[in-house]
Protein backbone atom coordinates (compact mmCIF):
# COMPACT_ATOMS: atom_id res chain seq x y z
CA UNK A 1 0.00 0.00 0.00
CA UNK A 2 2.49 2.39 1.24
CA UNK A 3 4.73 1.13 -2.15
CA UNK A 4 1.89 2.25 -4.90
CA UNK A 5 1.29 5.41 -2.70
CA UNK A 6 5.16 6.60 -3.27
CA UNK A 7 5.03 5.75 -6.47
CA UNK A 8 1.58 7.72 -6.95
CA UNK A 9 3.40 11.12 -5.19
CA UNK A 10 6.93 10.57 -7.21
CA UNK A 11 4.67 10.62 -10.47
CA UNK A 12 2.85 13.86 -8.85
CA UNK A 13 6.07 15.41 -8.18
CA UNK A 14 7.87 14.05 -11.24
CA UNK A 15 5.19 15.54 -13.42
CA UNK A 16 4.80 19.06 -11.53
CA UNK A 17 9.08 19.05 -11.86
CA UNK A 18 8.44 19.00 -15.68
CA UNK A 19 5.66 21.77 -15.77
CA UNK A 20 7.98 23.70 -13.53
CA UNK A 21 10.99 22.90 -16.45
CA UNK A 22 8.40 24.18 -19.19
CA UNK A 23 7.95 27.45 -16.85
CA UNK A 24 11.47 28.16 -16.43
CA UNK A 25 12.19 27.90 -20.46
CA UNK A 26 9.19 29.37 -21.46
CA UNK A 27 8.58 32.08 -19.45
CA UNK A 28 7.09 35.44 -19.82
CA UNK A 29 9.03 37.27 -17.40
CA UNK A 30 12.32 36.97 -15.41
CA UNK A 31 11.12 36.65 -12.45
CA UNK A 32 8.46 33.92 -13.47
CA UNK A 33 11.67 31.92 -14.06
CA UNK A 34 13.21 32.35 -10.91
CA UNK A 35 9.85 31.72 -9.30
CA UNK A 36 10.00 27.88 -10.97
CA UNK A 37 13.28 27.51 -10.30
CA UNK A 38 12.22 27.73 -6.74
CA UNK A 39 9.58 25.77 -7.03
CA UNK A 40 11.92 23.26 -8.86
CA UNK A 41 14.18 23.17 -5.48
CA UNK A 42 10.57 22.32 -3.33
CA UNK A 43 9.86 19.85 -5.31
CA UNK A 44 12.98 18.03 -6.04
CA UNK A 45 13.19 18.08 -1.79
CA UNK A 46 9.78 15.98 -1.96
CA UNK A 47 11.15 14.12 -4.44
CA UNK A 48 14.55 13.32 -2.42
CA UNK A 49 12.78 12.68 0.73
CA UNK A 50 10.33 9.94 -1.18
CA UNK A 51 13.13 8.16 -2.32
CA UNK A 52 14.50 7.94 0.66
CA UNK A 53 11.01 6.13 2.46
CA UNK A 54 11.29 4.22 -1.37
CA UNK A 55 15.03 2.39 0.35
CA UNK A 56 14.26 2.85 3.47
CA UNK A 57 17.45 4.73 4.31
CA UNK A 58 17.89 7.87 6.42
CA UNK A 59 21.20 9.10 4.07
CA UNK A 60 19.90 11.74 2.20
CA UNK A 61 18.33 14.25 4.66
CA UNK A 62 21.53 16.19 5.13
CA UNK A 63 21.32 16.26 1.18
CA UNK A 64 17.69 17.48 1.77
CA UNK A 65 18.41 20.01 4.37
CA UNK A 66 21.05 21.35 1.72
CA UNK A 67 18.76 21.69 -0.48
CA UNK A 68 16.48 23.49 1.20
CA UNK A 69 19.11 26.06 2.34
CA UNK A 70 20.49 26.98 -0.88
CA UNK A 71 17.33 26.74 -2.97
CA UNK A 72 16.26 29.68 -0.19
CA UNK A 73 19.73 31.53 -0.42
CA UNK A 74 19.67 31.11 -4.10
CA UNK A 75 16.19 33.01 -4.53
CA UNK A 76 16.55 35.69 -2.24
CA UNK A 77 19.97 36.54 -4.33
CA UNK A 78 18.37 36.00 -7.86
CA UNK A 79 15.15 38.46 -6.30
CA UNK A 80 17.97 40.77 -4.43
CA UNK A 81 19.62 41.20 -8.01
CA UNK A 82 16.70 41.83 -9.89
CA UNK A 83 15.53 44.53 -7.16
CA UNK A 84 18.77 46.40 -6.49
CA UNK A 85 21.40 45.48 -10.07
CA UNK A 86 23.42 44.33 -7.16
CA UNK A 87 23.10 41.40 -4.71
CA UNK A 88 25.63 42.45 -1.45
CA UNK A 89 25.72 46.53 -1.49
CA UNK B 1 -0.29 0.15 15.08
CA UNK B 2 1.42 -0.72 11.96
CA UNK B 3 -1.47 -1.09 9.80
CA UNK B 4 -3.11 2.57 10.72
CA UNK B 5 0.66 4.12 10.26
CA UNK B 6 0.69 2.46 6.78
CA UNK B 7 -3.10 3.74 5.78
CA UNK B 8 -2.13 7.31 7.65
CA UNK B 9 1.48 7.68 5.44
CA UNK B 10 -0.49 6.44 2.34
CA UNK B 11 -3.04 9.19 2.69
CA UNK B 12 -0.79 11.65 3.59
CA UNK B 13 1.79 11.04 0.79
CA UNK B 14 -1.50 10.81 -1.90
CA UNK B 15 -3.16 13.84 -0.80
CA UNK B 16 0.53 15.92 -0.58
CA UNK B 17 1.27 14.31 -3.98
CA UNK B 18 -1.94 16.19 -5.51
CA UNK B 19 -1.24 19.39 -3.72
CA UNK B 20 2.31 19.26 -4.77
CA UNK B 21 1.12 18.51 -8.34
CA UNK B 22 -1.82 21.20 -8.58
CA UNK B 23 1.06 24.12 -6.90
CA UNK B 24 3.02 23.39 -10.03
CA UNK B 25 0.21 22.79 -12.57
CA UNK B 26 -0.73 26.52 -10.82
CA UNK B 27 2.56 27.54 -11.53
CA UNK B 28 1.66 26.95 -15.77
CA UNK B 29 -1.65 27.94 -15.98
CA UNK B 30 -2.53 30.97 -13.97
CA UNK B 31 -2.94 33.96 -16.01
CA UNK B 32 -0.31 36.89 -14.53
CA UNK B 33 2.30 36.73 -12.50
CA UNK B 34 1.14 37.92 -9.07
CA UNK B 35 -1.21 34.70 -9.33
CA UNK B 36 1.27 32.64 -10.86
CA UNK B 37 2.80 33.37 -7.34
CA UNK B 38 0.22 31.72 -4.93
CA UNK B 39 0.27 28.32 -6.55
CA UNK B 40 3.77 26.84 -5.65
CA UNK B 41 4.35 29.32 -2.37
CA UNK B 42 1.23 27.67 -0.66
CA UNK B 43 0.08 24.62 -2.68
CA UNK B 44 3.45 22.89 -3.32
CA UNK B 45 4.73 23.99 -0.02
CA UNK B 46 2.05 22.29 1.79
CA UNK B 47 3.13 19.32 -0.47
CA UNK B 48 6.28 19.49 0.50
CA UNK B 49 5.09 19.41 4.19
CA UNK B 50 3.03 16.40 3.53
CA UNK B 51 5.49 14.61 2.31
CA UNK B 52 8.38 15.28 5.28
CA UNK B 53 5.64 14.76 7.85
CA UNK B 54 4.71 11.02 6.03
CA UNK B 55 8.71 10.48 5.95
CA UNK B 56 8.40 11.31 10.21
CA UNK B 57 5.79 8.81 10.59
CA UNK B 58 7.63 6.44 8.66
CA UNK B 59 11.12 6.66 10.35
CA UNK B 60 9.53 6.73 13.74
CA UNK B 61 6.98 3.80 13.62
CA UNK B 62 7.40 1.50 10.85
CA UNK B 63 11.38 1.52 10.02
CA UNK B 64 13.56 2.81 12.85
CA UNK B 65 11.02 2.70 16.03
CA UNK B 66 12.32 6.27 16.97
CA UNK B 67 11.71 9.87 15.78
CA UNK B 68 14.56 11.38 12.87
CA UNK B 69 14.11 15.05 13.28
CA UNK B 70 15.64 15.89 10.12
CA UNK B 71 12.34 15.70 8.71
CA UNK B 72 10.60 18.43 11.46
CA UNK B 73 13.79 20.48 10.88
CA UNK B 74 13.08 20.92 6.92
CA UNK B 75 9.64 21.04 7.50
CA UNK B 76 10.39 24.13 9.69
CA UNK B 77 13.05 25.54 7.69
CA UNK B 78 10.25 25.36 4.54
CA UNK B 79 7.68 26.61 6.44
CA UNK B 80 9.48 29.67 7.31
CA UNK B 81 11.48 31.03 3.95
CA UNK B 82 8.98 30.29 1.66
CA UNK B 83 7.08 33.53 2.43
CA UNK B 84 10.18 35.26 2.67
CA UNK B 85 10.85 33.95 -1.29
CA UNK B 86 7.57 34.95 -2.08
CA UNK B 87 7.94 38.49 -0.25
CA UNK B 88 11.05 38.95 -2.90
CA UNK B 89 9.64 37.75 -5.84
CA UNK B 90 6.15 39.77 -5.29
CA UNK B 91 8.60 42.58 -4.77
CA UNK B 92 10.64 42.00 -7.83
CA UNK B 93 7.21 41.61 -10.27
CA UNK B 94 6.25 45.18 -8.59
CA UNK B 95 9.34 46.59 -9.64
CA UNK B 96 9.77 45.42 -13.06
CA UNK B 97 5.07 45.56 -14.09
CA UNK B 98 4.48 48.55 -12.37
CA UNK B 99 5.16 52.57 -12.86
CA UNK B 100 6.87 54.50 -9.66
CA UNK B 101 3.97 57.11 -10.34
CA UNK B 102 1.26 54.24 -10.32
CA UNK B 103 2.57 52.59 -6.84
CA UNK B 104 0.84 54.24 -3.30
CA UNK B 105 3.23 56.32 -1.87
CA UNK B 106 5.33 55.32 1.29
CA UNK B 107 5.51 57.50 4.56
CA UNK B 108 7.88 60.29 5.39
CA UNK B 109 8.24 61.46 1.64
CA UNK B 110 10.55 59.13 0.53
CA UNK B 111 10.71 56.77 -2.17
CA UNK B 112 10.28 53.19 -2.47
CA UNK B 113 13.63 51.23 -1.87
CA UNK B 114 13.73 49.13 -5.63
CA UNK B 115 13.15 52.66 -7.07
CA UNK B 116 15.60 54.70 -5.44
CA UNK B 117 18.85 55.32 -6.87
CA UNK B 118 21.12 53.85 -4.50
CA UNK B 119 20.32 56.67 -1.84
CA UNK B 120 23.19 56.48 1.20
CA UNK B 121 21.31 56.86 4.82
CA UNK B 122 21.83 59.81 6.22
CA UNK B 123 24.20 57.92 9.29
CA UNK B 124 26.22 56.76 6.71
CA UNK B 125 26.72 59.80 4.53
CA UNK B 126 29.86 61.27 6.39
CA UNK B 127 31.59 57.79 5.67
CA UNK B 128 31.14 57.64 1.94
CA UNK B 129 31.68 61.38 1.34
CA UNK B 130 33.04 61.80 -1.94
CA UNK B 131 35.04 64.89 -0.88
CA UNK B 132 36.73 63.02 2.40
CA UNK B 133 37.37 60.00 -0.06
CA UNK B 134 39.29 62.21 -2.92
CA UNK B 135 41.89 63.13 -0.17
CA UNK B 136 44.67 65.87 -0.99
Amino acid sequence: MISSALIFASLCFGVGQLLCLYRVVFAPGVADRVLALDTMTINMIALITLFGIFYDTAVYFEATLLFALVGFVSTVAYAKFILRGDIIE
Amino acid sequence: MELIAEILISIILVVAGIFGLVGSYGLVKLPDAMTRLHAPTKAATLGVGGVLIASLIWFLVLSEHHASWHELLITILIFLTAPITGLMIAKSNLHLTWLPEDLPQPPNGGQWATFDEGKIPPALQEEHDPESLRGD
